[in-house]
């Protein structure tokens, strides 16, 4: 229960302590953990961040998923539209045919009829000359009555 | 001195005493009746020859266990810092990096100021003193008694506490004493500093002395008391368990009792040394921070 150098030799060896403890102990020891707490922080920060993109990310797919419907209906209404419009396109198409066929077909009947008519006239000429020959009994200069004949055949 | 070994009075005063070496004058009469020839440095052999020894003693045992405790506290720290990594911590290293963060965080509250020296400081006196405090949870007789056997010297004074001896506990509160001192003077100027004790509480030169005679009261109190406070806890403490192990000497019965007391006070004493250890730490940063506040009037 002295006071002695024992004083002095505590204080001296707590200097030294401490000096070990500020130089070897202490900064290597805090500057890791600050490390520790930065790293952790960050990991922190990178999982907030995934969580983030992560829910943008869903909201891009559900916005691309929605759109590609929408494109997807979109295209399938255009393809019935042209469809519908390729038909009507066609049944025009098959109309005007008809009808230029049918317009071809009564041409042709009509110039058949002509071409009979022209046909019967001549015929009918012929013939109403021969008759006339045969009724005469004589012979008709062609040229001389042909006028008339050709007359006659176009009263018919 | 064998006298002193068989009371119950020698018992406590045996333990009580360290293992002093020192000087005697030449002439000086030995507990044992021989005379010292000439002045030369011996280990006392008697609470008498340590006190007569007077300042110019060492108490080995003192020197020895705190210097032993603490050399253990350096090397395991810095075992620990050295293998270090910032992954997942364990073991010893996550047992360090709890007591540096805890010591941190008390000393980043109570000190704002920036000074490589404090928090360092803090944690060494915080384990230290909890280390040299421990040593009061061993049983006190054995490591007296191996030391005892070791030596081959049955009177031998062994004191396993470092902090339940004055000098050690006084002479870490010097040390603390001269750092703020020291602080105060480099971060208030020679004059600041002494302006601080002068015109405080009082500022009128009038009351110049009274201030004086205040503030170094004041400032010659905290180391002081900083040291005693740990040694008069500890040395109760001690003193409790010494008087816990007489019980033993008292048959079967009483050393039952005081085998549970033992054990109690032992508990109890957990709380003590951590604490004490605590304050040690706590009351330092304080110092430190008071030295360091130079706009603030007190």
């Amino acid at each position: 229960m002295n006071i002695n150098l024992t004083l002095i030799g505590q204080t001296i060896s707590f200097a030294l302590f401490v000096l070990f403890c500020m130089k070897f102990v202490w900064p290597a020891l805090i500057s890791i953990m600050e490390e520790r707490e930065k790293k952790i922080a960050d990991g922190l920060e990178a999982a907030d961040r995934a969580d983030k993109d992560l829910e943008l990310a869903q909201k891009k797919a559900t916005q691309q998923l929605r759109e590609a419907k929408e494109e997807a209906a979109g295209i399938i209404e255009q393809a019935n539209k042209r469809a519908n419009q390729i038909v009507e396109e066609a049944k025009d198409q098959a109309v005007v045919e008809g009808d230029r066929l049918k317009a071809a077909a009564e041409a042709q009947i009509e110039q058949e009829v002509n071409r009979a008519k022209e046909d019967l006239r001549g015929k009918v000429a012929a013939l109403a000359l021969a008759g006339a020959e045969k009724v005469l009994g004589a012979s008709i200069d062609e040229n001389a009555n042909s006028e008339l004949v050709n007359q006659l055949a176009a009263e018919l | 001195m064998a006298s002193e070994e068989l009371t119950q009075t020698g018992y406590i005063q045996h333990h009580l005493q360290n293992m002093a070496y020192g000087k005697l004058p030449a002439g000086y009469e030995r507990a044992d009746g021989t005379v010292m020839e000439q002045a030369g440095w011996t280990l006392a052999h008697s609470t008498q020859e340590a006190a007569d020894m007077g300042f110019w003693a060492v108490h080995l045992d003192t020197l020895g266990w705190s210097i032993a405790l603490g050399v253990i506290f350096c090397w395991l720290f810095s075992k620990a810092a050295k293998g270090a990594s910032t992954g997942v911590p364990s073991g010893l290293q996550s047992f360090v990096e709890m007591v540096v963060e805890f010591v941190d965080g008390v000393v980043k509250d109570t000190f704002h100021h920036s000074n490589k020296l404090v928090a360092p400081m803090a944690l060494t006196i915080f384990v230290w003193v909890f280390m040299m405090n421990l040593m009061d949870l061993v049983p006190i007789d054995w490591l007296p008694l191996g030391a005892q056997m070791i030596s081959g010297d049955p009177h031998l004074f062994f004191k396993v506490v470092p902090t339940t001896d004055p000098n050690a506990t006084l002479g870490m509160a010097i040390g603390v004493f001269l750092l703020m001192i020291g602080f105060s003077i480099k971060n208030k100027g020679f004059g600041g500093f002494m302006k601080e004790l002068a015109l405080h509480p009082f500022n009128h030169p009038a009351m110049i002395p009274f201030n004086l005679f205040l503030e170094l009261v004041g400032l010659i109190a905290k180391p002081i008391s900083l040291g005693l406070r740990l040694f008069g806890n500890l040395y109760a403490g001690e003193m409790i368990f010494i008087l816990i192990a007489l019980l033993y000497s008292g048959g079967l019965v009483l050393g039952a009792f005081g085998a549970g007391l033992q054990w109690m006070w032992a508990v109890f004493h957990i709380l003590v040394i951590t604490l004490q250890a605590f304050v040690f730490m706590v009351l330092t940063t304080v110092y430190m921070a008071m030295a360091h506040d130079v706009d603030e009037h007190h």
